[in-house]
């Protein structure tokens, strides 16, 4: 009874299987493409009149903070979609996905952008685990991923995924800035090191090494830690001991306080403290006391909305009015809103720059920035690509911390200039 | 008046299954193979129907299934607790992908390796179980959960550390005409049906009535000669086993695993998933893969803000409405509909 039953199910099974498997799937008809100029070129997700754009951020879970980016981004394409006629005639439409940082659900959700909803390009999806995860299939499914947020240097050195690039500063850049930085201040600084072991700590920690060689600046001690661990005191009394002159702290927030205050409470040690800018907003520093962390350096590329510098700057003004309008949720002080803003608008100039109206069209026009001006980024940063350059900014500048704020001080360092490209 | 009559349904009531109960029983044996032939046979159309991303999707709903499948004969069958389970699914998906990664080995072979590892890994694990119970078992399970992801970034060279391994996925033979979607979607598919047949028979065998006998009552287990620890380590090598099998077909179907793909919230979205589905029933896994893999989806389109909350509410409502799981909910209701039949 038992042994026939199985035997339909087996039968059944099989015949359903030889049945359909003859046929393989039909082509669910060809993928939208152009005409004309641009013949051949996709253009799923992009008419006349509007564009469909996907984003996966962390809306839930550990990294739920960078779920404020989406706004900012929303806000902009909702002014741009209002008062300015969208991008050049079409009107944005950007959907959001949570991945609560984790790779397999982004995975699932570029899935369900892509084939789904159909969205012209992903635009944006946060951190290194979940960009890894998503930028094969993206890449195979010739899909734009544009502008990911994430400083890994990988975006821009790897040469099989030409539809990924990256967008803020990465790791190895950022590095030179604060080489740059002690070459010219301390040409003989004895250097120890915190820092995060993960690809992020070893992507900053390597870079500077490198941009090191050759001058009397040496790395005296370094010391890790892994996210899950409880403190870094210990790695900070360990880095104590070397004597060094300049400590450079490579954390990111929690770990990032963690230090500053270690550094604070031990008076027999001063070193000159740069922190990166992961660890560099204010939220971080405001624990540990702003009178502790007086004259601590580290680096930005993008206008802080709360530097009273900018409060009469035109794209500042509008930027608090339109997320005054569009977001009125929002607190226009938090910077991961202005870096929405600023991500959003550099998309809107890569977009208008694209030759054709297509994927491939915004892949070379993304790989071939010349001198673009964002108005949210530092006056002197600009976005510049080509192709043995895959890293859109790569200028920062240095700033440090007085009475309550960070205070900008210096050029631009445009470390492409100073270094040359960043290799492999 | 009315009284009587209850009564007297009652005692027929309760008197069938007495009576009739072998062909009664041959009979729902029959509609099971038959409900389970046409789903299987639904589960063969499907992929030549739907959108490679429905496709996908499905795939990792049979992924869960065996995870959970391997859950419940630990937690449903047995009554023990494993807030862990979420590593033996990363040491199954990390096994195959550094097979597949640092010694090549072609992919079917990863399969027995994962589920092998796994297997003696839950054995080594099964060893407190003799000795706790209840919380404190599920405190040293979660413990495992938790120092795991640590772990795999530390020994870089074998795992890839926090970046994680990034690996192609197996590719359909030329012979089959498949898409790669489908031809992932089938093997998930061959693996999930093995795993159910697999544990249909254990559970029919002498292990899954000393299983039994060990949830409902183990001083009575023990009477009758049921050697608890053996069994109780058993059954974690058995679900640590299924677990990763069900790991490896994510590596399959994934082709990248890191760090941050297993957290704790991982074992603990299982355990919730199998509660709901149904502890200790056999459609419970599928029912609680189901429910793993498309209720946060849902949750996120009634409300984007907070997905997590409306992901937790409707645990709680399902949990209301349905006490023993999806799995129950079902069977309660044709009850209740053959009472009101048999009423009539």
């Amino acid at each position: 009874m038992r042994v026939s039953a199985l035997g339909c199910t087996a039968v059944t099974a099989l015949l359903l299987l030889a049945a359909t498997a003859c046929g393989g799937r039909e082509e669910n008809g060809a993928a939208a493409t152009a005409t004309g100029a641009c013949q051949g070129q996709q253009t799923t997700g992009i008419t006349a009149t509007g564009i469909k754009l996907g984003g996966i951020y962390p809306l839930s879970g550990p990294a739920s903070a960078y779920g404020d980016i989406p706004k900012g981004i929303k806000a902009y394409f909702d002014y741009v979609n209002a008062e300015k006629n969208g991008i050049g005639g079409r009107k944005v439409e950007f959907v959001v996905r949570d991945d609560g940082y984790q790779p397999p659900k982004a995975v699932e959700e570029a899935r369900r952008l892509v084939e789904q909803e159909q969205v012209f390009a992903l635009f944006q999806t946060l951190g290194t685990p979940s960009t890894t995860a998503t930028w094969d299939y993206t890449n195979q499914r010739k899909v734009p991923q544009v502008f990911v947020a994430t400083g890994a240097s990988v975006w821009g050195s790897d040469k099989a995924h030409p539809w990924t690039i990256g967008w803020q500063p990465n790791y190895i850049s950022e590095a030179r800035v604060y080489a740059q930085y002690l070459k010219e201040e301390r040409p003989d600084a004895k250097v120890a090191v915190l820092y995060q072991n993960d690809d992020f700590g070893d992507d900053l920690l390597g870079g500077f090494k490198k941009a090191i060689e050759g001058s009397g600046i040496q790395v005296v001690a370094e010391q890790s830690y892994e996210v899950s661990d409880p403190s870094v005191d210990p790695q900070m009394r360990n880095l104590a001991q070397s004597d060094a002159d300049v400590l450079l702290n490579v954390t990111t927030p929690k770990f990032g306080s963690q230090a500053l205050a270690a550094d604070a409470r031990n008076t027999g040690w001063n070193p000159l403290h740069i922190v990166n800018n992961v660890a560099a907003s204010i939220t971080v520093l405001q624990p540990v006391g702003f009178e502790n962390v007086q004259g601590v350096v580290s680096s930005t590329y993008y206008k802080d909305p709360n530097d009273p510098k900018w409060a009469s700057d035109p794209e500042m003004t509008l930027y608090k009015a339109k997320m005054g309008q569009y977001a009125p949720d929002a607190d226009p002080s938090i910077p991961y809103h202005a870096f929405g803003w600023a991500v959003a608008s550099s998309f809107h100039k890569a977009m208008e720059a694209a030759k054709c109206p297509t994927r491939e069209g915004l892949r070379d026009s993304m790989r071939n920035l010349q001198n673009v001006q964002v108005d949210m980024l530092l006056p002197g940063v600009t976005m510049n690509t080509g192709a043995d350059d895959g890293f859109p900014i790569e200028s920062m500048q240095l700033m440090e911390f007085k009475g309550e704020r960070w205070e900008l001080f210096g050029d631009v360092i445009d470390t492409r200039q100073e270094f040359g490209p960043v290799g492999e | 008046m009315s009284g009587s009559t209850e009564v007297t349904s009652k005692a027929a009531s309760a008197e069938t299954p007495g009576r009739g109960r072998a062909p009664g029983r041959a009979a729902t044996v029959r509609w099971r193979w038959i409900v389970a032939a046409l789903l299987l046979a639904a589960a063969c159309y499907a992929p030549f129907q739907l959108v490679p991303f429905h496709v996908f999707q499905l795939s990792m709903v049979l992924v869960y299934a065996v995870a959970l499948l391997g859950l419940n004969l630990l937690v449903g069958h047995a009554g023990q607790i494993s807030l862990g389970h979420g590593a033996f699914f990363a040491v199954g998906a990390y096994t195959a992908a550094i097979l597949l990664q640092r010694v090549e080995l072609p992919y079917p072979l990863t399969l027995p390796v994962a589920a092998a590892v796994a297997f003696v890994l839950g054995l080594a694990l099964g060893l407190p179980a003799m000795r706790l119970r209840g919380l404190y078992l599920a405190l040293v399970t979660l413990a495992i959960a938790i120092f795991l992801v640590p772990l795999l970034k530390r020994f870089e060279p074998l795992t890839g550390g926090s970046m994680g391994l990034t690996l192609a996925k197996p590719a359909p033979p030329a012979w089959t005409g498949l898409a790669e979607d489908q031809w992932l979607y089938f093997l998930a598919l061959a693996v999930a049906v093995a795993a159910f047949l697999l544990a249909h028979s254990l559970l029919r065998s002498r292990v899954g009535r000393a299983l039994h006998a060990i949830r409902d009552n183990e001083a009575a287990a023990e009477v009758m000669g049921v050697r608890l620890s053996f069994y109780k380590t058993l059954a974690f090598a058995w679900s640590a086993m299924f677990a990763g099998a069900a790991g490896c077909v994510y590596t399959w179907v994934i082709g990248f695993v890191s760090p941050d793909s297993f957290v704790v919230t991982l074992s603990i979205t299982l355990l919730a998933g199998l509660v709901v589905g149904g502890l200790g029933s056999f459609s419970g896994p599928i029912l609680g893969g189901l429910f793993v893999m498309f209720v946060p989806g849902i949750a996120q389109d009634v409300n984007d803000a907070a997905p997590g909350v409306i992901f937790g509410l409707l645990i709680i409502a399902v949990m209301y409405v349905a006490p023993t799981g999806l799995a129950g909910l079902a069977g309660r209701v044709t009850r209740s509909i053959q009472k009101i039949l048999r009423k009539e």
